[in-house]
C-alpha cells in the first residue's frame, strides 16, 4: 500500500503550535522515515504564521486559519480538520491527543469515511509481503490488557495518548504554508473560558516529576480512636508546597464528599487516578494511606518509579505494585517528610524547590479564570 | 419555550473491575476468559450520564429517558436487575457480542441506528448522553460517531456539569488539561454529551424505580435485535497482559524519621 502522511495541528493560545501537536510532528516525521512516504503538516490556527514559524524539513504545510478557530469547539474544529484532510489526500493521519482535537478526531475520520483508533502508545513499521505494514499499539480495559492491531482500511487516523512521543522543536528554515479555506457551519456553542474549580486550584499539575496519591486511609479512624482529617490536609499541602507536585487520589477518598464521611476540601473528582479516573504521566508516585487496589492502580500505568506508604503489609502495593513499601503510619512520615523538605528548601537545598505558584494561588485563590 | 428533553443514554457493559482479567483468542478473535462468566457492571461513565440525565429529566416534566445498550441479552438482564433500582429510563437493548474488542465503528452504526428508529423521539429535545470512554474498549469515539452519523455538530466530551437554562441553552463544563474546565454555552439540543464523573453520587437502589423499570425492560429484552458487528478491516497481532508485577520491597520496623529522610532522598534523586 502507497501511504502517505498528515498529521493534524494545532495552535494554542498563544499562537505557537500546542505541545500535543509537537508530539504529534514528532511522531509523524518518524512514521515518515519509517514507511518512505511523504509527510504534510496540516495546521489550524487564528493566525498561521506564529503557528507554522517553525521549520517542518521537507514536509508540505497546509494551514487553515480563521477567528472561530480561536475556540477549542467541536463544530469549528471539525470543519477545519476536515478541510485539511481533504487537501492532503493522506493515507494516515496522525493526531495528538490533547482535549481539544481528541473531542473531534472520531467525528473528522467518520467525515472522510475513514476509521479511527486512539491512545496510541508506539506505531511501529514492519516489513510484510507487499512492502512495510504499520501496527499500533494500545490497551484495553483501562491499561489492563495491551494489544498491537493494525488496519486494511484507509484513511486510518491515529490519536496517540500525550508524552508518548518528544515534542518536536523545529529541522530547517522555514517553508512555504499552503493556505487552505474553510467554510465553517452556523455555530451554535461559545466557549466562555476556562474555570479551575476552586478547592483543587493548582493541585493537579501535569508538568510535574512527582505524583503524590491520597487515599481514604487520611480521613479514617486512626490508632486513638478519632480521624484528623485537618490534620491530613495540612500534611498533603505541605507536601504540594514543598515539592510541586501534582495531587491525585483514590475513588474512596473523593467520593466521601457526596457520602457524608470527613473530607478533604481541596480534593474533588478531577484528582481522582484510576479505572474511572485519570492515568496521569509523571515519573514518580508516592501513594499514602491508600490501599493500592487494581481499578485503582491501572490509573498508575505510567508512572514507573512508585513508592507507598500504608499501615497494611498485604495492600496491593506489596503485592507487586509498587517498588518500595513503607509499612508505617503516613501521618506519622509525612510530617517528617514535610520537616525535612521545609528544611531542605530553607537551606536553599537543590533537593525540591518550594512551590512558590501554588503558595501564590493559596494566597490570590485565583480560583475563575473565566 | 418549554425544557422538555429527550435524552438517550448510550452505556455498555464492562466486567466488575475487581475481577482478574484474562485475554484469550478464540476463532472470532480476542476475547476474555470466561467473560460471559464475570459479573458485569454498567460502563461507569455511561452510569454517570445516566444518573445525570434521570436528575435532568425529573427536573423537567415531560421529558423522557432512554438507555440504548449494546450487549448480550443475559448480560444486560443481569446488569438491569440493579441498574433498574437507581433511575427511570426506558431500555433499548441491542443483542450482540460481549466485549471491548469490537470495532467501536461498527458498535457506533448499530447505536445510531437505533437511536434513529425510536418512536417519539424529538430531535429538538435531543441530548445524547454517554461516558466519554468506556471501560472495556475505552477508544472514546463511539459517542462522537453517532453525533456524526445523526448529523449533531455540537458535541462535548468529559462533561461534569451541565446547566439548562428557561431559554433551552445550556452551559457545560468539560474537563481540559491541568485539571481545568472548558466552559461553552450551546444554543440548545440536539447535542452530544459525553460525561466523566459528573456532581452526582450514585443514586441507592430504590425496589419501587426497579419494579416500574422491569415491567418494559423484560419485554423489551425479549424483543432485542440482533446485530452483528464488522470488523471494519481490524486485524489483533497480539493481545497479552502488560508486564506490570514489581519485585517489591517491603521496608517494616523503621522509625517515621528514617523512612521519611529515605523518601526526600528518593524524592531528589533523578
Ligand atoms: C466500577 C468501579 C470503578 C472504580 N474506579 C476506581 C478508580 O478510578 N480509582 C480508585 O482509586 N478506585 C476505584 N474504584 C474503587 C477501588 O476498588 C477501591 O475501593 C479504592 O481504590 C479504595 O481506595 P483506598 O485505597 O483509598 O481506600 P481503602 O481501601 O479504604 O484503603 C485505605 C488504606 O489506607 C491505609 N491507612 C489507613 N490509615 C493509615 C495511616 N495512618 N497510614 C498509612 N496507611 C493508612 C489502610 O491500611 C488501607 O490500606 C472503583 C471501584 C469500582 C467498583
Amino acid at each position: 500500500m502507497v501511504e502517505s502522511i498528515l498529521v493534524l495541528t494545532h495552535a494554542d493560545e498563544n499562537g505557537m503550535l500546542s505541545q500535543a501537536s509537537l508530539e504529534g510532528v514528532t511522531a509523524g516525521k518518524d512514521l515518515s522515515v519509517g514507511l518512505g512516504a511523504p509527510l504534510v503538516i496540516g495546521v489550524v490556527a487564528v493566525n498561521g504564521s506564529l503557528a507554522t514559524s517553525l521549520g517542518f524539513g521537507n514536509a508540505r504545510v497546509l494551514c487553515v486559519a480563521d477567528e472561530a478557530l480561536a475556540q477549542s469547539r467541536y463544530a469549528s474544529d471539525a470543519a477545519a480538520c476536515e478541510a485539511l484532510c481533504r487537501a492532503a489526500h493522506a493515507s494516515i493521519v496522525i493526531v495528538a491527543a490533547g482535549s481539544r482535537f481528541t473531542r473531534v478526531a472520531a467525528g473528522v475520520a467518520f467525515r472522510l469515511g475513514g476509521l479511527i483508533d486512539t491512545h496510541i502508545t508506539s506505531i511501529n513499521v514492519s516489513a510484510s509481503g507487499e512492502g512495510r505494514s504499520i501496527e499500533v499499539t494500545r490497551s484495553f480495559y483501562r491499561q489492563r490488557i495491551e494489544a498491537v492491531l493494525s488496519r486494511d482500511a484507509r484513511p486510518w487516523f491515529l490519536l496517540i495518548d500525550a508524552g508518548t512521543h518528544a515534542a518536536f522543536t523545529g529541522d530547517g528554515p522555514v517553508g512555504e504554508v499552503e493556505d487552505v479555506p474553510v467554510e465553517l457551519p452556523s455555530l451554535r456553542t461559545q466557549v466562555l473560558g476556562l474555570r479551575a474549580p476552586q478547592q483543587n486550584a493548582l493541585t493537579i499539575r501535569p508538568e510535574a516529576k512527582l505524583l503524590l496519591v491520597a487515599g481514604a486511609g487520611w480521613t479514617k479512624k486512626q490508632a486513638d480512636g478519632q480521624t484528623h482529617a485537618a490534620e491530613a490536609g495540612d500534611l498533603i499541602l505541605g507536601f504540594l508546597r514543598n515539592t510541586g507536585a501534582s495531587l491525585g487520589s483514590s475513588k474512596s477518598l473523593v467520593d466521601q464528599g457526596g457520602d457524608g464521611g470527613p473530607v478533604l476540601p481541596f480534593l474533588t473528582h478531577m484528582n481522582q487516578i484510576g479505572q474511572t479516573g485519570s492515568m496521569p504521566r509523571h515519573a514518580k508516585g508516592l501513594s499514602t494511606c491508600c490501599h493500592g487496589e487494581e481499578p485503582h492502580v491501572v490509573g498508575w500505568r505510567f508512572i514507573a518509579d512508585r513508592r507507598a506508604i500504608s499501615l497494611d503489609p498485604n495492600c496491593g502495593w506489596a503485592r507487586g505494585k509498587a517498588d518500595v513499601v513503607y509499612v508505617a503510619d503516613a501521618f506519622k512520615v509525612m510530617a517528617k517528610v514535610n520537616e525535612k523538605l521545609a528544611a531542605a528548601n530553607e537551606a536553599n537545598s537543590a533537593v525540591a524547590a518550594p512551590d512558590r505558584d501554588f503558595q501564590r494561588s493559596q494566597e490570590v485563590d485565583a480560583a475563575v479564570l473565566v | 419555550m418549554t425544557n422538555e428533553l429527550h435524552i438517550v443514554v448510550c452505556a455498555g457493559i464492562a466486567p466488575d473491575p475487581l475481577q482478574t482479567l484474562e485475554p484469550v483468542t478464540g476463532a472470532t478473535g480476542p476475547g476474555l476468559k470466561n467473560e460471559m462468566m464475570l459479573p458485569a457492571i454498567l460502563d461507569p461513565w455511561a452510569a454517570s450520564a445516566l444518573f445525570e440525565a434521570a436528575n435532568l429529566a425529573s427536573r423537567f416534566p415531560g421529558s423522557k429517558v432512554w438507555l440504548v445498550s449494546l450487549g448480550p441479552k443475559a448480560k444486560l438482564q443481569q446488569v438491569m436487575m440493579t441498574v433498574a433500582q437507581k433511575a427511570i429510563f426506558e431500555l433499548v437493548p441491542i443483542d450482540a457480542p460481549i466485549g471491548g474488542f469490537a470495532d467501536a465503528h461498527a458498535t457506533a452504526g448499530a447505536l445510531a441506528d437505533a437511536i434513529a428508529a425510536l418512536p417519539g423521539l424529538d430531535r429538538e429535545k435531543l441530548l445524547i448522553f454517554g461516558g466519554w470512554e468506556s471501560a472495556t474498549r475505552g477508544a472514546g469515539v463511539t459517542l462522537q460517531l453517532v453525533g456524526e452519523r445523526l448529523g449533531i455538530t455540537d458535541q462535548f466530551q468529559g462533561v461534569d456539569q451541565i446547566d439548562l437554562h428557561d431559554d433551552g441553552s445550556f452551559e457545560v463544563l468539560e474537563r481540559v488539561e491541568g485539571g481545568k474546565h472548558q466552559v461553552s454555552r450551546c444554543i440548545g439540543a440536539p447535542a452530544v454529551l459525553g460525561w466523566a464523573t459528573g456532581n452526582l453520587a450514585e443514586p441507592r437502589n430504590n425496589p419501587q424505580t426497579g419494579m416500574a423499570n422491569m415491567r418494559t425492560i423484560m419485554p423489551a429484552l425479549q424483543k432485542a435485535k440482533l446485530a452483528t458487528l464488522t470488523a471494519n478491516g481490524l486485524h489483533y497481532s497480539s493481545v497479552s497482559l502488560p508486564k506490570q508485577q514489581r519485585t517489591t520491597r517491603v521496608v517494616k520496623d523503621r522509625s517515621p524519621d528514617e523512612i521519611a529522610a529515605e523518601i526526600v532522598a528518593w524524592i531528589g534523586a533523578n
